[in-house]
């Protein structure tokens, strides 16, 4: 199935967590906030959502910047 | 000297300087600016996660949350919801509900769209967060975004990263009478003497990032800039002589030997 990531089209064998998801990506669910389908995912939820075929999901973190020109969205 | 802690809702600092955590050369020169610039508050962006390069390391390994505040910011949104929304997502991603706001309006001068931050400041304030606006040097919405309830205001002293200095000074002066929540200037600093100058003026902090980053020695750039923050402060509060166009002596007329 398919799903779009952060904008960006992502292949997955199956439904997951979000919480297995971030397993995959290797990234740290401490340090990352979630979105599924435009609703905040809470940290302590992330095993009971389940990612379908079609979902869109961001997954942002923190970088350096101040007062930077960031990108246009 | 005795001066008071700066508190913005609540929370007390010790230094009025407030750094960002862009455009350093590496994470470990970052670090050491901050160490040197005795910040104890540090500004950091919300982006997506890059899935296919995990190689790079987390910014926030390089940075002393004992000692140091972390306060999310909304830099690279262009609308009211964009900011509101990544505002969110900070607060999901962070330790606090904290948000130094920025809404832009163009691209090329990074000037904050005011009628944009205004809305976007009654939504976040609503949505219980500590707000601290980004916006133009101007008093009037300086006074409004008080009346939204942001939590302190931050004008800019000169467009982002520009390093001009403070363009109006009379202005900074003018929003200091205005509101009573703290001043932080925000933007436009490009040396030392620029800080002092925003904090002689009366503004309460000063938040600047490419100045240290961009200098040639970042930490020794904090450093002078922590020593310009404290001294601009106490020029401040010490009461600065009024100008006057010509000479006053400082000796005694009396007595001066003479033929």
């Amino acid at each position: 199935m398919f799903i779009t990531l952060n904008g960006e089209p992502h292949e997955l064998d199956g439904p997951l967590s979000i919480a297995d998801l971030l397993t995959k990506l290797s990234l740290d669910p401490r340090r990352v906030a979630v979105e599924h389908n435009y609703a905040i995912i809470r940290r302590h939820l992330f095993a009971d959502v389940t990612v379908h075929d079609g979902d869109r999901i961001e997954i942002v973190n923190f970088v350096g910047g101040g007062s930077t020109p960031g990108y246009r969205s | 000297m005795n001066d008071t802690a700066l508190v913005i809702a609540g929370r007390r600092f010790t230094s009025r300087l407030i750094v960002g955590t862009g455009k350093y050369p590496s994470h470990a020169v970052m670090a050491q600016a901050h160490a040197a610039s005795g910040t104890e508050m540090v500004t950091v962006a919300v982006r997506r996660v890059n899935i296919t390069d995990r190689s790079r390391e987390s910014l926030l390994d390089y940075i002393d949350t004992k000692t140091i505040f972390i306060l999310p910011n909304t830099a690279g949104c262009y609308t009211a919801d964009d900011a509101i929304r990544t505002a969110h997502l900070a607060r999901e991603a962070g330790l606090s509900n904290w948000v130094k706001l920025e809404v832009i309006g163009d691209e090329r001068t990074l000037f904050p769209d005011s009628e944009a931050l205004l809305e976007a400041t009654r939504v976040l304030v609503r949505d219980g967060f500590v707000v601290l606006p980004y916006t133009n040097d101007d008093p009037i919405v300086c006074r409004k975004l008080e009346e939204a309830g942001a939590a302190a205001v931050m004008p800019l002293g000169a467009p982002i990263g520009s390093g001009l200095g403070i363009q109006n000074p009379n202005n900074i002066r003018i929003i200091r009478e205005f509101i009573r929540v703290p001043l932080i200037v925000d933007a436009g600093v490009g040396t030392a003497s620029d800080a002092a100058v925003a904090m002689e003026l009366g503004a309460d902090g000063v938040l600047m990032n490419t100045a240290i980053a961009g200098a040639r020695e970042p930490a020794v750039m904090a450093e002078a800039m922590k020593h310009a923050v404290i001294a601009g402060r106490m020029a401040y509060l010490a009461g600065r002589i009024p100008q006057k166009m010509y000479a006053t002596a400082s000796s005694p007329v009396d007595g001066v030997v003479t033929r």
